[in-house]
């Protein structure tokens, strides 16, 4: 889900921005720093999160900065034109990461800056016609060639021309405007893609129009015309005062700078082009001048006289987040599974712009590739895709089908393709098509008894991610697996714990307000349930306690078990399980593993018990119930062995001690209902009307 | 309509026995009940449950045991040792009959109904009989020794009979025996744990068994256990323990394919056999529902062909509808829960303003307070003078009273138990009450069903349990008997209902099924009888001057019949035509009581437990679209809207539970309510179960 995050002010300096805004803001070659270049004579390079500026650096006076500055990525250097001094006037300069910046001409001349700058004095030669007047350029790397385009008007129409660097192939087209001949075209924005540029812009009547150009030209002497179509209606007002502009932000969203409604404030809306809907947008009050950057994960913006950047982030979400502003609540007691499925989850749909260059594309386009291959079921090619082929295709097939939304026999396919994989699995021992496995288990179709084999493969690569994953969605996991899942996930070292990518969902980092927490538990000590370590009245337990205090606050605070282990260790707890078919197989884990799981729940239990609802942190905790389920069940099954265990020893006088104080407080508990019922019957009383009266009735 | 000073009375200090028994009997869709003051009720299930027929208590009989043989007689053993047989037309006990064993504690009549089987103190196992006017004793079945006690063995707590008659169990102190009838020989004895949640207990009682067809036993105890036998070689097969307390009632369907289970703690369990899986032939027996509808012991149970009924301590009788098991939405679909009798025990004298109260042993009368205050709807108006308790007259005897009244000058009580009438004189001096018996009372007024008191208190109706009216003079301190209406040729049938008119002229009496028969004071006969309705007649009243006698039925219809006419009026044809509310008829009490305004002719007045409602004649009747209560007083509407929307009933639901109303002067009513919190106040804890923790 598309979501703004709080914006911020780079600098309380009031840049000199002109009536025009700023010349520019541009990405340098560090991560978080960008070249901000105003309409006067500076340039500042920030460091946006510290929120500060590093340095800054201006032409003299008299002069007058022309274009943007712009980081040469390939020697790290910061260029800027000023006065327009070169041999002709200079459009713009555009670098993009690996490969070396360009030269745009307003004349339409394009030149590489270290041959431009070897011999500055070269002619330029005239590319566009008269008057023809360059309103927009962008710079982009299309499988290591560099391809720019840019956008010309002259007399209302308008013209595309892109400029294939390394084979110096110029290709001109016409955009049409089709049939609303008096728009004007206000901003644009464009996303690249291996055969497309995919044009956006913005026009004067408030939609936004998507237009492909095709980076390698059929003909590329010919004039070609391109048609636009309509992406979104009316997302500003049309006839606003103030600039309106507009961003891709990835392959579904765009960012649109402008006003909503004539009269309204400038706001800046983050749009789904996808689903056609409005994600979040923010208002700014204050003005904007129509510009809007975007790089990494940060929007740029002029906010009245001050430069703001509002960070975007796009996290996963499911289908019903995505059509509309949805709540995601969540149920502390039940486990929600979605159901929907996440089309985003390949390669998850956080990653910014710049960085996704691959094949992705939309939907749309994906649904016509797929109807121009030959007529196979694609559900029967995926079956056979899976007998022969490499794991990296049967990768690809598989995530093609799943993006092919949900045919009539999904259900079956899918549990075909699960099968087929899994002999495959027991054939060549070698085979292990993880990333297919997880992508199949997630389209939720699947359960424990389509594909028993699944987990018995997992178990045996100790694979506890897929393990983690089939805890979470399937709903009728026999006991003695999810007790096999439960010994893998205690034994499993550390290390290579490091490696897997478990889902930390419902782990809350408890080291991150660890402070904070120390202070919660000594102010509710008393609280807590009833439990008080310090209050006991087991002389002994006292004395062995009195011993290390600092140690027991130690092990209270701290979690016993690491992040990773602690979500695999969440999802045994949120599976189902029937107490009679679970304690034999608990039976046969080892000593210091089950030690090791009490401390981990009794400090669950600890952690529960710091606020009033008795519930943990974080999105998707294990319930009070479910960690006092576990301890019950542990302890039964191995009371003996954890008895006799001096390690143990602590931990179950600790148990010890919270039980006692348990039974205490519900001791006291009865004593209250007593007392209660006694009020309320006083309370009875009151409203008793007594044993005669006089009252006056009306019938009506 | 009419603005009231309402006496809201709450001193009727009226607490319900404990239910004890109930028997169903499938055949006329009828249910015994039987208190542990002795008294015993029968529900016509078919008439939306009314009670139609009582047979008062008496002290040293407390009935154990009640149940049905025979088609339709009824029968109850009590700790008394005698077998009763009830007569249903005449309403009293037809004879009682020792049956040599000391107390019993079960009864069962055999499968075929000819048989009579009860178990006693001592614990024998005695069979009788059943003759057409009587029961004749058998044998006794063999007694057994019990084994760990080495004397006889204990009380039989209940029997159950195999469905083909050729077997019983019986259920002891901690066994089951099984007896095989034709030779009276035990067959098998089951001993019965009694551990009891690992602790052992000192006895396990067995309160009840059910034989069933296939060879099962079933069994509840005081272990809270219900257990599966195997009759053929007296082995447990399955063992539930479903409660921390007694399981004290069991009652099988007759398909045997479900039963129902009471326990100590109030709950109400329902067993249905059910496949093993799905499609499979193998079934077995499983708990499926809870109910929770008592707060104290359910001490029996019963199951008829579409709901479970529950009876015990908390006086509350409870229909649960199985909702599988019934087809339409009408009466059975509804929970009912039964609290008050559907009779009126209370009477009222308009002229002195005093309310006579019933009891089981004893009558009270109270003088009502008064107030000057005047006030709007809804006030409470300050008292000038409290109500008084004037009289607290206890019987003499074990016997309960079944009747009273007092007369509407306030000069006479009267009440009748089941073998004496007592007639009261009283005189009024200031603030003093006397009080005079009227002695020699005639033999023919030995037990009265219903008592009445003519208007201008100088006659006195009575209706004696063999069928005949009879009319008493009074007059100063003495009385004269008039005349006795004898009951029609043939027939025995009990009045249960009196009207009589204002003006003394007509006098009318109902029974539990025949029509409304009217009579000619005057002339002392028969004047005529109102045609026959297949509902019972719960409440009926002349109006004055115009004579119409209004009928309420069970069903919830009301007529108006005219008395000089010998017809329904007109506005009871229309009524019918136009049929009732909806919500009217959907009512699951009776109405207990009707009268009429004095200067209102148009108006009826009637009540149920849980609304009194003012009946306008002159006003358009409701449709099921309009609104049949409305709560809130009209908004300023216009004249047009308010005539428009106004409808016949007008009905107030503040005053409930209701068990009398009456009209003492135009703008005065009394209310009598009997609040269930009361009544759940005086009796004794339940079992107490903790809230919270183990």
């Amino acid at each position: 889900m598309a979501a703004l995050e709080e914006e911020f002010t780079l600098s309380s300096v009031v840049l000199s921005a002109g009536p025009e805004g700023l010349l520019g803001v541009e990405q340098s070659d560090k991560t978080d720093q960008f070249l901000v270049t105003d309409s006067g004579r500076t340039v500042i390079l920030y460091k946006v999160s510290d929120q500060k500026p590093l340095g800054s650096w201006s032409v003299k006076q008299g002069q007058i900065i022309t274009c943007p500055a712009v980081c040469n990525f390939q020697t790290g250097e910061y260029v800027v034109v000023h006065d327009n001094k070169l041999s002709a006037e200079v459009y713009r300069i555009l670098s993009v990461q690996g490969t070396e910046p360009l030269v745009l001409f307003k004349e339409g001349a394009v030149r590489g800056l270290e041959a431009l700058l070897a011999d500055p004095q070269q002619k330029i030669e005239t590319v566009i016609s008269d008057e023809e007047v360059i309103k927009w350029t962008k710079f982009f790397v299309v499988f290591r060639h560099p391809v720019l385009i840019f956008i010309t008007e002259k007399h209302g129409n308008y013209f595309a021309y892109v400029q294939m660097f390394n084979s110096r192939i110029l290709t001109k087209y016409t955009l049409l405007l089709g049939q609303d001949e008096n728009s004007v075209i206000k901003s644009f924005t464009a996303s690249v893609d291996r055969k497309f540029i995919s044009l956006m812009s913005l026009s004067s009547d408030g939609c936004i129009y998507e237009t492909l150009i095709p980076i390698r030209p059929a003909d590329p002497e010919k004039n070609q015309s391109l048609v636009k179509s309509l992406l979104l209606k009316a997302v500003v007002s049309g006839n606003a005062r103030n600039g309106v502009a507009l961003t891709a932000l990835d392959q579904d969203h765009v960012a649109v700078l402008g006003s909503p409604l004539a009269a309204s404030k400038e706001c800046l809306s983050v749009w789904n082009i996808k689903f056609q809907t409005l994600q979040t947008s923010k208002e700014l009050p204050q003005g904007t001048s129509g510009q809007l950057w975007y790089y990494g994960e940060h929007l740029f913006m002029l906010h009245g006289k001050s430069l703001t950047v509002i960070p975007y982030k796009c996290e996963v979400s499911s289908l019903a987040g995505a059509l509309g502003k949805l709540k995601h609540s969540q149920d502390p007691g039940t486990h929600v599974v979605s159901h929907f499925v996440n089309w985003e989850t390949p390669q998850g749909c956080g990653l910014g712009f710049q960085n996704s260059e691959q094949s992705r594309r939309i939907l749309r386009r994906r649904k016509i590739e797929v109807s121009l291959q030959p007529e196979v079921p694609p559900s029967k090619q995926l079956l056979s895709t899976i007998m022969k082929d490499s794991e990296k295709h049967i990768e690809v097939e598989v995530r093609k089908f799943l993006a092919l939304k949900q045919t009539p026999d999904f259900h079956t396919v899918i549990g075909d393709t699960v099968t087929g994989l899994l002999e495959r699995c027991k054939a060549e021992p070698s085979f292990y098509p993880r990333n297919c496995l997880m992508q199949l288990i997630q389209t939720h179709v699947l359960s424990y008894s389509l594909c028993p084999d699944l987990m018995e493969i997992a178990l045996k690569k100790k694979d506890v991610q897929l393990l983690q994953l089939c805890l979470q969605q399937f709903p009728d996991i026999p006991e003695s697996v999810t007790c096999a899942c439960l010994k893998i996930f205690l034994s499993i070292g550390d290390d290579s714990l490091q490696e897997t990518d478990v889902n930390m969902e419902s782990v809350f980092d408890y080291s991150i307000n660890s402070v904070h927490d120390e202070k919660m538990e000594e102010q509710t000590e008393i609280l807590q349930n009833g439990f008080n370590p310090e209050e006991d009245k087991c002389n002994n337990c006292d004395q062995e306690l009195n011993k290390k205090p600092q140690d027991e606050t130690k092990e209270s605070t701290s979690c016993p078990v690491v992040q990773k282990r602690a979500a695999l260790l969440n999802a045994i707890l949120h599976s189902a399980y029937s107490e009679t078919f679970l304690l034999p197989h608990l039976k046969d884990i080892p000593a210091q593993h089950i030690t090791l799981f009490l401390k981990y729940l009794y400090f669950l239990y600890l952690k529960c018990s710091e606020n009033a609802t008795m519930t943990l942190p974080g999105i998707h905790p294990p319930t009070l119930n479910q960690i006092m389920d576990w301890i019950c069940l542990l302890l039964d099954a191995n009371f003996t062995v954890v008895v006799m265990m001096p390690e143990a020893k602590r931990l179950l006088i600790n148990l010890y001690k919270l039980v006692k104080s348990q039974i205490s407080v519900y001791s006291e508990l009865n004593k209250i209902e007593v007392s209660f019922r006694e009020l309320q019957k006083l309370n009875q009383e009151k409203n008793n009307r007594g044993l005669y009266s006089i009252e006056v009735l009306e019938l009506f | 309509m009419g603005e009231f000073k309402v006496h809201r009375v709450r001193f009727f200090n009226y607490v319900p026995s404990g239910i004890r028994c109930v028997a169903y009997n499938n055949q006329s869709n009828r249910l015994a009940v039987s208190r542990t003051d002795g008294t015993v009720e029968i529900y016509n299930l078919s008439a939306n449950y009314f009670q139609e027929k009582f047979f008062p208590g008496h002290e040293s009989r407390a009935t154990e045991a009640l149940c049905w043989a025979e088609g339709q007689r009824l029968f109850s053993a009590g700790l008394n040792g005698e077998i009763m047989e009830y007569d249903l037309q005449a309403l009293n006990i037809k004879y009682a009959m020792d049956a040599f064993g000391g107390p019993i504690w079960s009864m069962a009549a055999s499968p075929s109904g000819s048989q009579l089987l009860v178990g006693c103190e001592d614990g024998s196992v005695k069979l009788f009989q059943i003759t057409p006017d009587k029961i004749q004793f058998e044998r006794n079945f063999d007694r057994q020794k019990s084994k760990r006690h080495f004397s006889w063995g204990g009380r039989i707590l209940s029997l159950s009979w195999h469905p083909s008659g050729t077997h019983i169990a019986a259920g002891s102190i901690d066994y089951i025996s099984v007896f095989d009838v034709k030779s009276g020989s035990a067959v098998h004895k089951m001993i019965v744990d009694r551990q009891y949640m690992g602790v052992s207990k000192r006895k396990c009682i067995v309160w009840g068994v059910a034989f069933l067809s296939d060879g099962t036993i079933i069994s509840v105890d005081s272990a809270g256990k219900v257990q599966f036998w195997d009759s053929a070689t007296g082995t447990l097969v399955k063992s539930h323990l479903i409660a921390n307390a007694d399981v004290q009632s069991i009652a099988v369907a007759d398909q045997e394919d479900s039963f129902v289970v009471g326990t100590a703690e109030g709950t109400v369990f329902h067993f249905q056999l059910v496949p093993v899986t799905s499609n499979s032939s193998e079934k077995q027996w499983v708990r499926t529902k809870p109910f929770q509808h008592h707060t104290h012991d359910v001490r029996t149970v019963a199951h008829s062909p579409t709901a479970l009924i529950s009876g015990g301590t908390d006086t509350h009788l409870v229909f649960r509808p199985l909702m599988e098991k019934v087809e339409v939405k009408n009466y059975d679909a509804a929970l009912r829960k039964i609290t008050f009798p559907h009779r009126c025990l209370i009477s009222c004298s308009k002229k002195r303003q005093l309310l006579l109260f019933q009891f089981a042993h004893h009558l009270e009368l109270w003088r009502l307070g008064s107030t000057v205050a005047t006030g709007k709807n809804g006030d409470t108006l300050p008292l000038s003078k409290n109500a008084d308790h004037l009289l607290h007259l206890k019987t003499k005897g074990p016997e309960n009273i079944i009747c009273s009244c007092i007369s509407p000058c306030g000069s006479w009580i009267a009440y009748s138990t089941v073998s004496r009438f007592f007639l009261y004189r009283l005189n009024y001096e200031h603030d003093n009450i006397s009080l005079k018996r009227v002695s020699k009372m005639p033999a023919f007024l030995r037990s009265a069903l219903q008592i009445l008191f003519s208007e201008d208190s100088t006659k006195l109706f009575v209706a004696s349990n063999q069928g005949a009216l009879h009319i008493v003079q009074l007059s100063g301190g003495s009385f004269k008997h008039l005349h006795a209406f004898q009951p029609q040729s043939g027939t025995v049938e009990a009045m249960c209902l009196l009207a009589v008119s204002p003006d003394g002229n007509w006098l009318a009496a109902s029974g539990t099924s025949a029509g409304v028969h009217v009579y000619n004071v005057k002339q002392l006969k028969l004047h005529c009888t109102v045609p026959a309705y297949n509902f019972p007649v719960t409440a009926m009243a002349i109006a004055p001057n115009t004579n119409n006698l209004v009928i309420a039925h069970s069903d919830q219809q009301v007529f108006e019949y005219s008395i000089p006419d010998k017809q329904y009026t007109d506005w009871s044809r229309t009524v019918q035509k136009q049929g009732f509310h909806h919500l009217w008829l959907q009512r699951d009490t009776p109405i207990t009581h009707i009268s009429f305004h004095p200067k209102r002719p148009m108006h009826i007045l009637l009540h149920d437990a849980y609304m009194f409602c003012i009946i306008d004649k002159s006003l358009p009747l409701p449709n099921d679209k309009t609104l049949l209560y409305n709560p809130f007083p009209p908004t300023n509407e216009s004249d047009v809207i308010r005539r428009r929307t106004a409808h016949a009933f007008k009905i107030s639901k503040i005053y409930k539970p209701l068990l009398f109303m009456d009209l003492l002067d135009e703008r005065t009513l009394v209310a009598v309510e009997r609040p269930l919190d009361d009544i759940i106040a005086q009796l004794p804890p339940p079992i107490k179960k903790k809230k919270f923790g183990t």
